[in-house]
């Protein structure tokens, strides 16, 4: 019993990282309508990003936080100013191959000088050590990305729910002419999404650098997953893909611990399963 | 994904490969030329790739500076890890551009699949990055020599000494496929015959998210004194990297059944830190190795250390270009075979190896070193990273002829 409440926690705390992730898939697909498969190319950057800071302008793991995800987000905006923006109102298609075809080449380009291993970056000091919770030993700094993740997610969905210009930005996606007509600077308010989803996706990361190997493929192989927890909450919802994240996270724990063979496949046998009772995802609304 | 990344990079360096061939065929063919087929873009890239490029060509400069009349060639391709990939190139490498040996030729499912190809062609293959030990028994090829290591000699020199110094508890976690399968069963062996128990193991499915904690707290709660981790590359930084987070280290060693100096320096001491491990080579052995190091510094990018395959690569063409020599080039062009004939004629003798022999089985045997990571204070730079904890003797530390089920040694 007690190996089973380390197996929900460390669920939980993968949780975080599939809620951070699909929260800036989610933001960007609801409000852009683009399919973002350079997701896991930004997360991966985000990370080298903390990386570079650390090495190269002995800048700590506080700071990166912050400027990791801005620097990312610059990038991001750049990428839909250049590129993204040519492909608005056409099919999905061409939004999902010519972000693939982004992701293969920041990938290429960082396997290239930063080779295969990757790059080692340490827990900061402050969060390093754990405590015995009486069923396992938590180490500090996973406790620390479960809260700080929950928090930036319920702060995103505040901000895209609850406030005017969240209200704007979802105006402007049912409706841009008419947007346009109130003196709003639509084009410009895409980009500044497209940055804020990118920055999420580079703050999980920053986050994930003290306990995964900074590596030019480590996106690659989580994208996958998230994509497929985006599918299961609902494109485009932002409550759906948050909790979507952490209860997936949780079902992948106790599946690697009663059956771990399956533990990569279980994420897709759901999705198909929700795919059939309800095309639309388990929070989403018929098109 | 990564199919579709690898096809694309691969397009654009069978493009570079192509131009090569078409400058390689222009020359004369008194030309020995070595064919170098390894992983230049996907996850054995630092394990294999540039640097064992490197090793090749500093065995290459060395023979020639001394044997000025000789002319040796290099052609370099990435086989990105698939079998048809390699064996087209290798196949091309043949018929068109006139190659005369393949080098490096990991991983095991290209050397493997090359096998007919090599022997049909009378050509000579110095494998020295794949793994698999049935090179030199289902599979032994009598044109094939296997250079460095493989997985026999490491299962057997880890768990047999890891046993002996008190680690009887044994606990796998295992890459759900055919490699971390063997090492596992291999290891396994071993460990229970020098008197250890295996208490349990986990496989996780190849190609995860990266995070193995829920694996490490079975390991944990297993009550092992050893851990071993029976996979390779990322998935084994990643391991390592979380057990030391999740304090496993307080009650069990760490083993890694195949690890390099490569991925310990990826990871840093602070996570590689009592992990202990087998290497046929270290660049801080004795002054011969510590002098190959000092000579191929220049060629490599700083702070890299070649691994016991990328050091095979060296010593393997080192041996070849001996033999050719004793042969002539022409004869030497004509029949793979009786160079490796030669070969296994010759004592090895090189660098990085020392002094060694090669077995009618094509098994170039060697000693094999238990290392464990010493801890960042005990290293003096960034290369100091290994205690040498036990030797075992060349004729010890590969499995023994008879045993291998090769039919070379039957007839």
């Amino acid at each position: 019993m007690q190996a089973l409440y380390a197996q929900l926690l460390v669920g939980l705390i993968n949780g975080s990282f599939y809620a951070l992730l699909s929260l800036g898939l989610a933001v960007i697909f609801g409000m852009l309508n683009i399919v973002n498969f350079a997701h896991g190319a930004l997360y991966m950057m985000g990370a080298f990003c903390a990386y570079f800071l650390l090495n190269i302008a002995g800048i700590g793991y506080w700071p990166a936080l912050v400027i990791a995800p801005i620097a990312v987000g610059i990038f991001g905006m750049l990428l839909e100013r250049t590129l993204l923006k040519w492909l608005a109102g056409l099919d999905h298609l061409y939004g999902m191959l010519l972000t693939f075809g982004i992701a293969l080449i920041v990938q290429g380009v960082f396997q290239n000088y930063f080779g295969s291993s990757g790059l080692p970056y340490a827990i900061p000091d402050e969060l390093k050590g754990g405590m015995n919770l009486g069923f396992m030993f938590l180490p500090v700094y996973r406790g620390w990305v479960v809260v700080f993740s929950l928090v930036v997610c319920l702060a995103t969905w505040f901000l895209i729910e609850r406030t005017r210009l969240g209200a704007y930005l979802r105006a402007a996606t049912e409706n841009p002419t008419l947007v346009r007509a109130f003196g709003i600077n639509v084009p410009r308010m895409i980009t500044l999404t497209y940055g804020l989803g990118v920055g999420l996706a580079a703050l999980a990361g920053v986050l994930s650098a003290p306990i995964n190997q900074v590596r030019p493929l480590m996106g690659a192989d989580l994208i996958i997953v998230v994509f497929a927890v985006v599918v299961i909450g609902g494109m485009g919802s932002i409550m759906g893909s948050i909790i979507t994240g952490f209860a997936l996270g949780v079902i992948e724990g106790l599946t690697k611990y009663f059956y771990p063979e399956a533990s990569n496949t279980v994420v897709f046998v759901l999705m198909v399963l929700v795919l059939l009772v309800k095309p639309t995802g388990l929070t989403g609304r018929a098109a | 994904m990564k199919i579709d990344r690898r096809m694309f990079i691969g397009a654009g360096l069978a493009t570079g490969a192509s131009w090569a061939l078409g400058n390689a065929r222009a020359q004369g063919s008194q030309t020995i030329r070595i064919g170098h087929i390894t992983d230049m873009s996907g996850v054995y890239r630092d394990v294999e790739g540039p640097t064992s490029v490197a090793c090749l060509r500093q065995a290459v400069e060395e023979f020639v500076a001394q044997n000025p009349d000789i002319k040796v060639e290099i052609l370099v391709a990435d086989h990105q890890n698939k079998a048809d990939v390699g064996l087209g190139i290798i196949r091309r490498w043949f018929d068109e551009s006139d190659v005369d040996v393949i080098t490096n030729v990991g991983n095991s499912s290209v050397a493997l699949g090359a096998k007919t190809l090599i022997e049909s062609k009378n050509k000579v293959a110095l494998i020295s990055s794949a793994g698999s030990s049935d090179l030199t028994g289902k599979s032994c090829s009598r044109n094939s020599i296997h250079w460095a290591w493989d997985s026999w000699c490491l299962a057997h020199s880890t768990a047999t000494s890891l046993v002996k110094s008190g680690g009887d508890k044994w606990f796998f976690v295992t890459a759900d496929y055919a490699f971390g399968h063997a090492a596992q069963a291999d290891a396994a062996k071993f460990a229970e015959l020098a008197g250890g128990r295996v208490l349990g193991s986990v496989k996780y499915p190849y190609g995860s998210t990266g995070d193995f904690s829920s694996f490490l707290l079975q390991a944990q709660s297993s009550g092992a004194n050893v851990i071993a981790f029976a996979n390779s590359g990322a998935d084994l930084i990643n391991c390592l990297k979380q057990a030391q987070e999740f304090g496993l280290t307080a009650k069990a060693r760490l083993a890694a059944m195949v690890g390099y100096i490569t991925d310990v320096l990826a990871m840093g001491l602070p996570v590689a830190k009592g992990l202990t491990l087998t290497e046929t080579f270290y660049w801080d052995l004795n002054d011969r190795t510590r002098a190959f190091q000092k000579r191929i510094a220049p060629k490599l990018e700083v702070g890299v250390f070649p691994n016991m395959s990328q050091a095979g690569d060296y010593s393997s063409v080192v041996h070849y270009l001996k033999a050719v020599k004793e042969l002539g080039v022409s004869r030497a062009k004509s029949s793979g075979l009786e160079v490796v004939e030669m070969m296994k004629k010759m004592p090895t003798d090189d660098d990085c190896f020392g002094k060694g022999s090669i077995r009618a089985d094509g098994r170039k045997i060697h000693p094999a070193y238990l290392f464990e990571v010493k801890k960042p204070e005990e290293s003096s730079s960034r290369g100091d990273i290994y205690r040498l904890i036990a030797t075992l003797p060349a004729e010890e530390a590969f499995r023994p002829i008879n045993s291998g089920d090769c039919a070379l040694i039957k007839n």
